[in-house]
């Protein structure tokens, strides 16, 4: 297969693309109703693999991920133990 | 059973509110003003002979047949040209009418073929019947003088004779045979818009000609068929006709392809189907199809078909062909290992936009009771998704906002990333009716598409924006409304929050979005946008028609808030002639939509999270539903990649070619354990499956697709599924042996459980279908006979919702490797990734895809016309042929992905919409540059392909 590996994302890099994306679109919002936007809207559209994943890197300093991403981190529900 | 009939009451209806009362034959009759004497009669019961009249076209008046006399009135009027009067006494037939008609037929019929036996037109022809009504009983005039019907005459070429034009795939012209009534001409030109046939000559030497006397196949005929359909004899005629006979049945039945949902009498002999004839009585087109509804249906009979399940434990085995028992148990073992294995999430499935409403729903309810999870996505994912986010947060629902029958009543149209003269012909050709009667046209599209400039049809204003650039071009249109005071503060008052809207003007009224600065990033002349956005707001009704180029972006949702957005902030909401309304892809997709296909969302839109919606599932269905939501397409192939995603069920559906970023899509499928594909064809998807349950076509089975104006219509079933069961019979099966209990026995109980559990659905039932024809959703105790016009008096969601669209250019941008913008889109004669029209005589017109480019990035490459080229991006490469055309604009390329061997998805890239992961199919960098031939990937993949198609026992691969 004919295709640039080194520009691919892998899954996390993806997850920390589009929650930075999610927050660019609230961007232009008061501060709050910002923070606010983007925890529910990553509640609202993410699997809980994809949530557990994206908790992870922001306990590991959530490197790459825009502040009001990190800020929205503290409202984003960890999923139960027992979903997949 | 029997034929559908349908009355041709000789002229269209008029819409007038007045009514003319008058008597015909005695009999006394009332009419709305403005309706022909041919017509009045018709609904008074009697038929006034007639042959260049018809109620599909205008009336012409020239066969001279439909003559009837008129009290008070000298001479003999055409009935078909002559408007009703009050108090009118018309007398259909007298002597002197019975001459004159006698006269008129004799001769036509001296100057035709009397081969009425052996011609295809026997039982169906007009001029037959109407030789019948007049009684005609000889032909005083023989066949020696001048005549068309012959090759030779008196020994010697008949130079009036003119041969049997077969080119088109689908039906013939057998000039002999025409009477030059001029019905066709007029079908072409009124119904369809787009004047291919002409009459050339004059009085006996008058001849029906496509183009410049071209043959059909080259001319500008798009084979929609309103002119086969038009016609009173046999002169244009259904090959398919020519060769079975006439149809001794029909069904009304629903078109299968795309999302105007058109209806058509199926007519058949026995399980045959003889042909598909679009049904007046239709409400989504009123009548008209285009080539793919109307002619497109071979695939159903293609030898390509897949008949038996079959499965195989590696992708690198050939398939086995198995029992259903087998396939079915085997499946559901695969998938409960799965599970135990690697956690209730690993499996997951994909529901089609192709398939009924009632398949969808079973779909969903399999992964979410049996599956026990929400992993339910669909294909409408990678197209529509913005639209049922960002309507959803304006106005409060998931959908368009009109019925198609509004358009009659727009004053300003405005397509934004839409070609529907191509991917929606029908709703095109009844835009383009109202445009040729007056309206304006605004066109937002990087290309120069056929809704541009095509006969009689011009955009007022073009806005050829670089693709990307869609929320940058919306935001200025609505800055130029707000500066300029463009907008309507009473309705913004009445129906949407006040504060909001003073909140966007704050946002929008900035210089940045002033067109000035837009011109910049967009490369459409402020000038140009501001002539749109003041035609947009100040032109009475104006509706919004959008399509994929508006969705398929990073910001494809917020483009679809600007878009309801300047709708708001003008008032153009809640009546007919305005309108927000989005261009569906295929034909279920607003169906699949509803049914509860997206992992968050369970029937109606309705999040998964709530406790109250999930507790009516729960205690229907006995089990707990998983309140968390499921993965996404893209999301299940990166969770598939990472190992933790093994199994998925995808019925009606081929992801490997119409998803982005094909090497990715399959190195996902590669990692799971258990793909089950469900389809008609080993598609690209099956090269990567384990399990093929074969599906059936829409003519094999009951059920309703929903179209793009949220129309409920019924599918019936005209033949036997040729592979045993319906798609629902095989859910079903595998929820049965997933130990589930269900126990459909008709999809009619399939919708009655969806009305039963989804308020927007509740009144609707296979009952009221019948009645009604058809229903648009919501269709309840508010509205019981459905609800063609949302948002009245209302919105939805309370109060309508302005939402800042700031522009945020994407990612994808192009550079020194990759410095030509691609986008991506269809044509007419092809379907979505082509699986089924590519098994069509529909190929005539597109044996491959190419790739636009502009005649200067052309010539920077030293290509030329046909050359093949290599078409590259980071995320892969393939090679296509060039069409150089200015339609394109320099530094932008275009193609469509209707071919495998193609692959355009091999280009795309995994950039997504920010609120819905819709794929970025519609700007892609690329680079160009010429080639020899298809690359190696291209090569591997083929013989990947064959190989993984090979069946034990076959000698050929199925494809
Ligand atoms: S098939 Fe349609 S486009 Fe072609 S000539 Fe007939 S009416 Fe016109
Ligand atoms: S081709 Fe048919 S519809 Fe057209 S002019 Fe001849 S007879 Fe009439
Ligand atoms: S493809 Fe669309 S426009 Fe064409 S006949 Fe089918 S539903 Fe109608
Ligand atoms: S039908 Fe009226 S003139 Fe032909």
């Amino acid at each position: 297969m004919s295709h640039d590996d080194e520009n691919r994302m892998s899954t996390k890099q993806k997850l920390v693309y589009m929650a930075n994306q999610i927050a660019t679109f609230f961007d232009s919002k008061p501060h709050d109703e910002r923070v606010e936007g983007i925890a529910e809207h990553i509640n609202k559209f993410w699997d809980p693999r994809m949530r557990r994943q994206f908790l992870e890197m922001l306990a590991a300093g959530g490197a790459g991920m825009k502040p009001t991403v990190i800020e929205a981190g503290a409202k984003i529900r960890p999923p139960k133990q027992d979903a997949a | 059973m029997g034929l559908v009939h349908e009355i041709d009451f000789g002229t269209p209806v008029s819409k007038s509110e007045k009514q003319v009362t008058l008597t015909v034959d005695g009999f006394t009759v009332t009419v709305p003003e403005g309706t022909s004497v041919m017509r009045a009669s018709m609904e008074a019961g009697i038929e006034v002979p007639k042959l260049c009249a018809t109620d599909m076209v205008d009336a012409f008046g020239s066969c001279r047949l439909c003559l009837v006399e008129i009290e008070g009135r000298a001479g003999t009027p055409a009935s078909c040209t002559t408007p009703v009067t009050p108090g009118m006494v018309v007398h259909t037939q007298t002597s002197r009418l019975k001459d004159i008609r006698k006269g008129v037929m004799e001769l036509y019929i001296s100057d035709h073929p009397l081969d009425c036996l052996t011609c295809a037109a026997n039982g169906d022809c007009e001029l037959q019947d109407m030789a019948g009504a007049v009684g005609l009983r000889d032909v005083r005039y023989g066949y020696d003088g001048d005549n068309h019907v012959f090759a030779k005459r008196n020994g010697g070429e008949n130079f009036n004779w003119m041969a049997k034009d077969e080119s088109n795939p689908y039906f013939t012209y057998d000039p002999a045979k025409c009477i030059v009534c001029s019905r066709c001409v007029r079908a072409c030109e009124e119904v369809q818009g787009t004047f291919a046939l002409t009459i050339e000559g004059r009085g006996f030497g008058s001849r029906v000609s496509a183009g410049m006397q071209e043959a059909f196949i080259d001319s500008e005929c798009v084979s929609c068929g309103a002119c086969v359909q038009a016609c009173p004899t046999a002169t244009l005629q259904e090959k398919s006709v020519i060769q079975i006979g006439q149809p001794e049945h029909s069904v009304v039945t629903t078109c299968a392809y795309c999302g105007v949902g058109c209806s058509f009498k199926a007519e058949m002999r026995g399980e045959e189907l003889v042909r598909m004839v679009p049904w007046k009585d239709g409400k989504a087109n009123r009548g008209h199809s285009c080539v793919k509804g109307r002619f497109a249906y071979g695939y159903a009979t293609h030898r390509e078909r897949i008949l038996n399940p079959m499965i195989r434990e590696k992708i690198t085995d050939p398939w086995r062909e198995v029992s259903w028992e087998e396939a079915i148990s085997h499946t559901v073992k695969e998938f409960r290992r799965i599970q135990y294995q690697y956690g209730r999430g690993a499996i997951g499935g994909i529901t089609s936009s192709r398939c009924t409403n009632e398949e969808t729903y079973l779909v969903q309810k399999i992964i979410r009771q049996g599956f026990r999870n929400n992993n339910v996505d669909t294909c409408a994912r990678v197209c529509h998704s913005p639209t049922g986010y960002g309507l959803g947060q304006t106005y409060g629902t998931s959908a368009g906002t009109q019925d198609f029958d509004s358009v009659e009543h727009t004053d300003v149209a405005l397509i934004i990333g839409a070609n529907p003269a191509a991917a929606h012909p029908v709703f095109a050709s009844r835009l383009k009716k109202r445009l040729r009667a007056g309206a304006k046209l605004i066109v937002i599209d990087p290309r120069r598409t056929e809704m541009v400039k095509s006969p009689h049809i011009e955009a007022a204003h073009h806005l050829a924006l670089k693709p990307g650039t869609n929320v940058a071009v919306v935001t200025a249109m609505a800055h130029v409304i707000v500066t300029e005071g463009l907008f309507n503060e009473a309705f913004i008052r009445e129906r949407c929050d006040w504060s909001e809207f003073q909140d966007y003007i704050e946002f929008v009224a900035d210089p940045r979005h002033a067109p000035e600065e837009v011109e910049k990033i967009s490369g459409v002349p402020a000038e140009t946008i501001r002539g749109a956005a003041r035609l947009y707001a100040t032109g009475g009704n104006a509706a919004i028609y959008y399509g994929l180029g508006v969705t398929e972006h990073s910001q494809g949702s917020t483009t679809v808030i600007g878009i309801a957005n300047l709708a708001m902030m003008t008032g153009n909401i809640g009546r007919r002639g305005v309108g927000v309304n989005p261009l569906r892809g295929q034909n279920n997709v607003q169906g699949s939509c509803d049914m509860g296909s997206f992992p968050h969302e369970l029937p109606g839109y309705r999040h998964i999270s709530g406790d109250a919606v999930r507790d009516i599932y729960d205690s229907l269905w006995g089990v707990k539903l998983d309140e968390e939501p499921g993965l996404r397409i893209p999301n299940m192939l990166d969770a598939a990649v990472d190992g933790t995603f093994k199994g998925i069920y995808i019925q009606g559906e081929d992801i490997l070619q119409s998803d982005p970023d094909t090497s990715h899509v399959s190195a996902g499928l590669a990692a799971m354990e258990c793909v089950v594909v469900q389809d008609l064809f080993l598609n690209e998807t099956a090269n990567y499956a384990h399990v093929f349950l074969p599906g059936s076509t829409f003519l094999e089975k009951d059920g309703t697709f929903t179209n793009a104006e949220r129309r409920i219509n019924r599918v019936r079933k005209v033949m036997t599924p040729k592979n045993g069961y319906a798609d629902w019979e095989v859910t079903q099966m595998l929820a049965q042996e997933m130990g589930l209990n269900w126990n459909y026995q008709h999809p009619s109980e399939i919708m009655d459980e969806i009305a039963k559990t989804t308020p927007s659905f509740a009144f609707v039932s296979y009952d009221r279908l019948e009645k009604l024809g058809s229903v648009q959703w919501p269709c309840n105790e508010k509205a019981p006979e459905g609800t063609p016009i949302m948002h009245i008096g209302g919105f939805v969601r309370g109060k309508g919702k302005f939402i800042r669209t700031e522009y945020v250019a994407t990612d994808e941008k192009t550079g020194p490797r990759f410095p030509l913008l691609l986008t991506t889109g269809r044509i007419l004669s092809q379907y979505n990734v082509g699986a089924q029209t590519r098994r069509t005589e529909n190929v005539a017109w597109h044996p491959e895809d190419l790739l636009e480019i502009h005649p200067h990035d052309a010539e920077n490459r030293g290509l030329r016309d046909g050359d093949w080229v290599r078409l590259q991006s980071r995320a892969g490469q393939t090679t296509l042929r060039a069409q150089i055309t200015d339609r394109v604009s320099p530094g932008v390329v275009y193609t469509t992905f209707h071919h495998p061997d193609t692959q355009a998805n091999v280009i795309t890239t995994d950039f997504s919409d920010w609120a819905t992961n819709c794929p970025e199919y519609k700007v892609t960098a690329v680079q160009v540059a010429p080639s020899n031939g298809p690359t190696d990937w291209q090569k591997d993949y083929n013989d990947q392909a064959r190989q993984s198609r090979r069946i034990t026992g076959r000698m050929e691969a199925a494809e």
